[in-house]
């Protein structure tokens, strides 16, 4: 445990990434998880909750539970394994955008933007949002990447910017369409914010950094707050009957019906932005002026078009094609499903595949190979199920 | 009707040369919400340790294995349109399949009920 103290806190980093296998301390909500029939499993390094059951749970726990309950009332997710991280000093904007594809030193105070780390062949070191928080850039990047993240950033940002991780911090996420009327009721200066943006509030003495975005389709938050608050603030949001917490099933099952890709699993550093069908998120004249890592052989990939590209499949029957399941058209192998299971809002299964740039048209019909069966897939149009997030009134 | 269990949380009530198999009540715990389970087809030959169904809840997909050796003779259909019975009714409404019985001795390596607890309860 010692080895990585250096990066706890608020402290400047040291150099010290710990090793993937050794065991993390437990994050700030971990107790209050298990008192609450949380069934915990290990995720990227941490126990962490990954469905509710139980007499406090009012829509009697399990993920299909708590996926309809988020799209219909509001969810507390506990996301506190993802990385926190704070770049500042003169010029950090521009710094970000060496290895950065998006307009980041152009980003209003206040603004967030959805980004990814790349590497010199464009592969993607993982995906993060990042806001202008004034003082400094705030980075959330993916709980099991964050240790490599932080490396990377470290070996690329000039010497004069200054790295900051905020291991200590929680991280929690109100997603629905509940989530506003909830947490405006706690903390008015919520109701200001709109989709994409981020602000600083005070609640009641407890320092919180509340962005209004998510993972889930839904409107909702994601509210920073220091690890020995977060019980305190646990508490508050699902003291209201509206609100009730939900694991990391629901969360997996929310995002794939939101369309929204999970780094590991439909993007790795072996696929481009442009073949993750993430081309918005190269912004447009950054796209002209170059010089972030990787640029030129995104461009090259933009300007050729992509060999695979990611797109979403509407699968027949209930029988769901997971991770790894191979797809094919007619007798020919054409891509493979990186993320797929059952959606509980359609009742049918759903998948996301990387196929051959030929075969990605809306409608396009597919097989999906599964044990012995083949089970007829249409390329689909995502997200699968409407966004609704709050982009003002 | 005895009815015994496998360390892998399959029951089998015998009755007879006929035997009927399904998950215990902790396994479908276990599993969460099962969307869909894949049952084997009438007239199968089964193998005692041998893949039978395969059970999918939102998560994941699991396997079941048959408790003994014997030919498939019927499929729970109702399964079918209402997968979640294994949820409500794991040890009773939501079996899997009936098979023949061809070796009663391979029942000797199960456990009883209680000795099925007991299991469970170590886990």
């Amino acid at each position: 445990m010692e080895r990585w103290k250096a990066c706890s806190g608020t402290d400047v980093l040291s150099d010290t990434i710990p090793e993937e296998d050794i065991p993390l301390d437990p994050l700030p909500l971990d107790a209050w998880h298990r008192a609450n029939g949380a069934r915990m499993v290990s995720f990227a390094g941490y126990d962490m909750p990954i469905q509710y059951s139980g007499d406090t749970i009012s829509h009697g726990g399990g993920i299909v539970a708590e996926h309809h309950w988020t799209r219909e009332s509001a969810s507390l997710f506990d996301v506190s394994h993802m990385g926190q991280l704070g770049v500042s000093g003169d010029g950090a904007g521009e710094a970000l955008e060496a290895l950065l594809p998006g307009g980041i030193a152009s980003l209003k105070e206040g603004r967030m933007r959805y980004s990814m780390l790349l590497n010199e062949d464009g592969g993607i070191l993982d995906d993060l949002m990042v806001t202008n928080a004034g003082a400094q850039f705030g980075l959330v990047v993916n709980g099991a990447c964050k240790w490599d993240d932080i490396a990377h950033l470290r070996e690329h940002l000039p010497d004069e910017i200054t790295l900051t991780h905020y291991n200590e911090n929680a991280l929690l996420a109100l997603q629905g369409p509940k989530a506003a009327d909830v947490l405006t009721a706690l903390v008015p200066e919520a109701g200001e914010l709109t989709f994409m943006t981020a602000r600083y509030a005070d609640w009641g003495g407890v320092p919180l950094w509340i962005a209004r975005a998510g993972y889930t389709g839904e409107d909702g938050f994601e509210i920073a707050v220091p690890g020995e608050h977060a019980q305190q603030l646990a508490e508050a949001l699902t003291a209201d009957d509206r609100v009730e917490p939900a694991g990391l099933g629901a969360r997996d099952s929310l995002r794939l019906e939101a369309g929204l890709p999970l780094y590991g699993h439909d993007m790795t550093d072996a696929t481009d932005p442009v073949s993750a069908d993430l081309t918005f998120a190269l912004t447009k004249k950054r796209r002209e002026t170059g010089r972030w890592m990787g640029h030129e052989k995104v461009m090259a990939v933009l300007d050729a078009g992509p060999e695979q590209k990611r797109v979403g499949l509407l699968i027949d029957g209930r029988m769901p094609a997971r991770e790894g399941a191979e797809v094919f058209a007619g007798d020919t192998k054409v891509g493979t499903v990186t993320s797929g299971g059952f959606s509980p809002t359609l009742s049918r299964p759903i998948a996301m595949a990387y196929v051959d740039a030929a075969y990605t048209a809306e409608g396009t019909a597919l097989e999906c190979a599964v044990r012995n069966k083949r089970l007829p897939a249409a390329v689909s149009p995502m997200p699968f199920v409407p966004h609704r997030y709050f982009r003002g009134s | 009707m005895p009815r015994y269990f496998t360390e892998e949380h399959e029951w089998i009530d015998i009755e007879g040369d006929s035997a009927t198999v399904g998950i215990t009540d902790y396994a479908q715990e276990q599993l969460g919400d099962i969307v869909f389970v894949e049952l084997p087809d009438v007239g199968a030959m089964l193998d005692k340790g041998g893949d039978a169904a395969v059970v999918e809840s939102v998560k994941a997909a699991s396997d079941v294995y048959s408790p003994i050796t014997g030919e498939v003779t019927e499929a729970n259909g109702s399964l079918e349109d209402e997968p979640a019975l294994v949820n409500s009714s794991a040890e009773e409404e939501g079996w899997f399949f009936r098979l023949t019985v061809s070796d009663k001795e391979e029942l000797d390596g199960l456990m009883d009920d209680k000795a099925y607890k007991a299991f469970v309860d170590n886990l």
